[in-house]
C-alpha cells in the first residue's frame, strides 16, 4: 500500500486515483500528470482523526458538564437561600427543622485540614526534593523515588483509617495525652500533610532538575558550598515551579475528601483550635450522600452549592498555580 | 569576636563555608530528616495496618458477605465489584485517552489558540477534586431519569471522568519521547501521517502509555469519594454479575467499616486495607517493571 514506487507506475494507476486539485501547479516543462503530488484520499483516516479530535474536545464537554452540573441546582439552591446567608453564615443546619445554611463552618473547617497539611507537606516535600535533586548520589535516587511513589498510591480510604485509629487515638490522645475526642482535624491534616508530601517533592524536584549546570558550577566557583549554592541559586531560579508545587498541594487538600470524612468528624462547627472536630465541604458532600436525598430537594441543591464553591476553590488555586508557572519561568 | 588582634584562622586553607561547616552539615542532616520522616510514616503506615487487620486476615474476609458480626463478616462482593468497576472504568477511559492524547500530541496545531485552551483545559481537570466528578454523574444520572443509581456501569463512569485527564497527560508524555526522526523515516517511506502514528510512534510509546494507564487505573482503585455519592454504599449479598448490576467497592466497605463505633470492625477495614494495598502493590509493581523492562532509551 505505502510501497515506493516510480513516476511511471504512478502515471499508470492514476485513473483509479482520486485526482485532486493541487495547490501548487505541477513544475513547468515536466510531464506530471495533475494531483500526481497530492496524497490519496483515505476515508477510513479522515474518519479516524475527525473520532481522535472528538476525543480530544471530550474534555471541553466534561468542563462545560461540570459547570452545567453545578450551576443548575446551585441556583435553585440560591433561590431559597441567599448568596450573602451562604457565605457569611455561621450557622450550618441543613437538615434541621430550623434549617441555616452558613457555610462559614464548613470553610473554617476546610482552612483548618489545609492549614495543617500544608504545614507538614511543604517543609517535608520541599527537604525531600531538594535532597533528591541536588544530594543524593544516583543509586539512593533510584531507590527513594519509588518509595515516594509508593506513599502516592496508598488509597486515602486507608489514610483515614491510620488517621483514625493510630495518629488520633494512639498518637494524640494516649501518647501525647492531648485532650480530644474521637475526631480532630489535627489528625485528619496531618495525615493529609503526607499524603501530599509526594505531590510537593516531584513537582518541586523536577523545578530544581530543570535548573541548568552551569549556575551550579558558576556558584561553586565563587566558593559556595552545596547549601549555599541550593539555597541562593537553585532555589530563587526553581522558585515558580516551587511555589506551583506548593499550590498544587493547596489544591489537592482542599479536595480531598476521604481522610477527612473518616478522621475529623461530622460536627459542623466553627474549628476553633486543630484539636477539634470539624466538617469539611468535601466531608460534608461524602456524609450527605450517606443519606439519600431526592432529586430537586433543597438537601439535593445544597449539595450542588458546596459543590460549586469547592470546584470556584480549586479553580482559582489552579489559575494561580499556571499564572505563576507562565509570569515567573525563567527560560534557560 | 575579637576586633583587635588579627587572628589567624585555626583551621587555615578551609572556607569557613566549607562543604562540611556546621550550617552545611546541619542543612544535609534536615534533608535526610524530611525524607526519614516520609518513609518511616509509610512503613509505620503498613505495619500499623498489618498489625490491626491481621486478626482477621483469613479466608472468610475474601470468601464471605458483609454482615452484623465483625468476626463473620468478609469483602467478597466489594472486592468482586471493584474489580468489576476497575475493568469497566479501563475500557472507558483508556482508548478514549489515547486518542485524545494522539490527536492533541501529533496532530492538533500547538499555535492554535483553541488547541491551547483544550491543553490547559485538560491540566486544569487534572485538579478537580474527585468528589466533583461525583457531582457530575450524579447529575447526569438525575438527568438520564435513572432511579437506581448503583450500578457498575454508572460508578465506572464516574471513575473513567477522573482518570481521563491523567491518563491523557500521560500518553502525551509518552508520545513526547518518541524521537522525531522515527516520525521522518516513516514518513519519508511514504505512511500516511496516521499509518506513521498506528505503526510507529503509538508502538514506541507503548510502555509509557501502559505505565501510566496502570498508575491512574490504581488511582482509581483506591478512590472512594465518588463512589460514595453515587450510592456505592450498599449492603450485598450477592456478587455483582454485569454492567447493570448493584456493586461495592473495597475503598467504600472499609469507610463503612472504619465509620463504625466498634473496634471489631476497624480491625476488620484494616484487614481489607491489606488487600487493597496488596492489589494497589501488585498494579504498581507491574507498572515499574513495565517501565524498566520495555521502556526504550533514545
Amino acid at each position: 500500500m505505502s510501497l515506493p514506487r516510480s513516476p511511471e507506475a504512478a502515471t499508470l494507476d492514476r485513473v483509479s486515483a482520486v485526482i485532486e486539485p493541487t495547490e501548487s501547479p505541477a513544475p513547468v516543462g515536466r510531464d506530471f500528470p495533475a494531483g500526481f503530488l497530492a496524497a490519496r484520499s483515505r476515508p477510513g483516516e479522515t474518519i479516524t482523526l475527525g473520532l481522535m479530535k472528538l476525543s480530544a474536545w471530550v474534555s471541553i464537554a466534561i468542563t462545560i458538564g461540570i459547570v452545567v452540573a453545578l450551576l443548575i441546582p446551585s441556583i435553585d439552591f440560591f433561590r431559597q437561600v441567599s448568596v450573602m446567608d451562604f457565605l457569611f453564615g455561621t450557622r450550618w443546619a441543613p437538615r434541621f427543622a430550623n434549617a441555616s445554611f452558613g457555610v462559614v463552618p464548613l470553610v473554617t473547617a476546610t482552612l483548618w485540614t489545609t492549614l495543617i497539611a500544608l504545614c507538614t507537606a511543604v517543609p517535608l516535600g520541599l527537604g525531600a526534593a531538594v535532597y533528591l535533586a541536588e544530594y543524593a548520589p544516583w543509586r539512593v535516587r533510584k531507590l527513594l523515588k519509588p518509595i515516594l511513589e509508593i506513599l502516592a498510591g496508598v488509597p486515602t480510604v486507608v489514610y483515614g483509617l491510620f488517621a483514625l485509629t493510630f495518629v488520633q487515638q494512639t498518637v494524640l490522645r494516649d501518647w501525647l495525652g492531648f485532650t480530644t475526642g474521637a475526631f480532630s482535624v489535627l489528625a485528619a491534616g496531618l495525615v493529609m500533610g503526607v499524603m501530599i508530601v509526594p505531590t510537593v517533592a516531584s513537582v518541586s524536584e523536577d523545578a530544581m532538575s530543570a535548573v541548568p549546570n552551569a549556575l551550579r558550577q558558576g556558584s561553586a566557583a565563587l566558593g559556595a558550598n552545596r547549601m549555599q549554592t541550593t539555597l541562593r541559586v537553585v532555589f530563587p531560579a526553581a522558585l515558580s515551579g516551587i511555589v506551583a508545587a506548593i499550590i498544587l498541594g493547596v489544591s489537592r487538600a482542599v479536595g480531598e475528601t476521604m481522610i477527612v470524612a473518616i478522621a475529623a468528624g461530622s460536627q459542623a462547627r466553627i474549628v476553633g483550635g486543630p484539636l477539634e472536630q470539624g466538617l469539611t465541604m468535601t466531608s460534608f458532600i461524602a456524609n450527605a450522600a450517606l443519606g439519600d436525598s431526592r432529586v430537586g430537594s433543597l438537601a439535593y441543591d445544597t449539595l450542588f452549592a458546596v459543590g460549586l464553591l469547592l470546584f470556584v476553590i480549586t479553580l482559582v488555586v489552579n489559575a494561580i498555580s499556571i499564572a505563576f508557572v507562565r509570569r515567573f519561568r525563567e527560560a534557560y | 569576636m575579637s576586633t583587635t588582634t588579627l587572628s589567624v584562622p585555626r583551621r587555615l586553607g578551609r572556607a569557613k563555608g566549607g562543604e562540611d561547616s556546621p550550617k552545611a552539615m546541619a542543612f544535609m542532616a534536615a534533608l535526610w530528616f524530611c525524607l526519614f520522616v516520609a518513609v518511616l510514616f509509610l512503613v509505620v503506615l503498613i505495619a500499623v495496618t498489618v498489625i490491626e487487620g491481621l486478626p482477621r486476615w483469613d479466608g472468610a474476609l475474601l470468601g464471605n458477605y458483609p454482615g452484623p458480626d465483625p468476626l463473620e463478616a468478609g469483602a467478597r462482593p466489594a472486592i468482586l465489584g471493584s474489580m468489576w468497576v476497575i475493568a469497566t472504568t479501563a475500557t472507558m477511559a483508556i482508548p478514549l485517552g489515547v486518542a485524545a492524547a494522539i490527536h492533541l500530541e501529533e496532530f492538533a496545531d500547538p499555535t492554535n489558540r483553541f488547541n491551547r485552551f483544550v491543553e490547559l483545559n485538560v491540566q486544569n481537570l487534572a485538579a478537580v477534586p474527585a468528589i466533583v466528578y461525583g457531582l457530575l454523574t450524579l447529575s447526569a444520572v438525575a438527568l438520564l431519569g435513572l432511579t437506581n443509581k448503583n450500578m457498575v456501569i454508572v460508578g465506572a463512569m464516574s471513575l473513567a471522568l477522573l482518570i481521563l485527564p491523567v491518563i491523557i497527560i500521560s500518553t502525551r508524555e509518552a508520545l513526547r519521547a518518541v524521537p522525531i526522526e522515527i516520525r521522518h523515516g516513516s514518513l519519508a517511506l511514504g505512511a500516511s501521517p496516521l499509518q506513521t502514528v498506528i505503526r510507529q510512534t503509538l508502538p514506541a510509546a507503548v510502555p509509557g502509555i501502559a505505565t501510566g494507564s496502570i498508575l491512574a487505573l490504581s488511582r482509581a482503585l483506591g478512590e472512594a469519594a465518588p463512589l460514595l455519592l453515587l450510592g456505592g454504599l450498599v449492603f450485598l449479598r450477592f456478587d455483582p454479575n454485569g454492567l447493570l448490576s448493584g456493586y461495592t467497592t473495597l475503598p467504600i466497605q472499609i469507610f463503612n467499616w472504619s465509620s463504625r463505633p466498634q473496634a471489631g470492625f476497624h480491625t476488620l477495614a484494616a484487614a481489607a486495607s491489606m488487600v487493597l494495598l496488596a492489589l494497589l502493590m501488585a498494579m504498581n509493581s507491574l507498572a515499574i517493571y513495565i517501565r524498566n523492562r520495555f521502556q526504550q532509551r533514545w
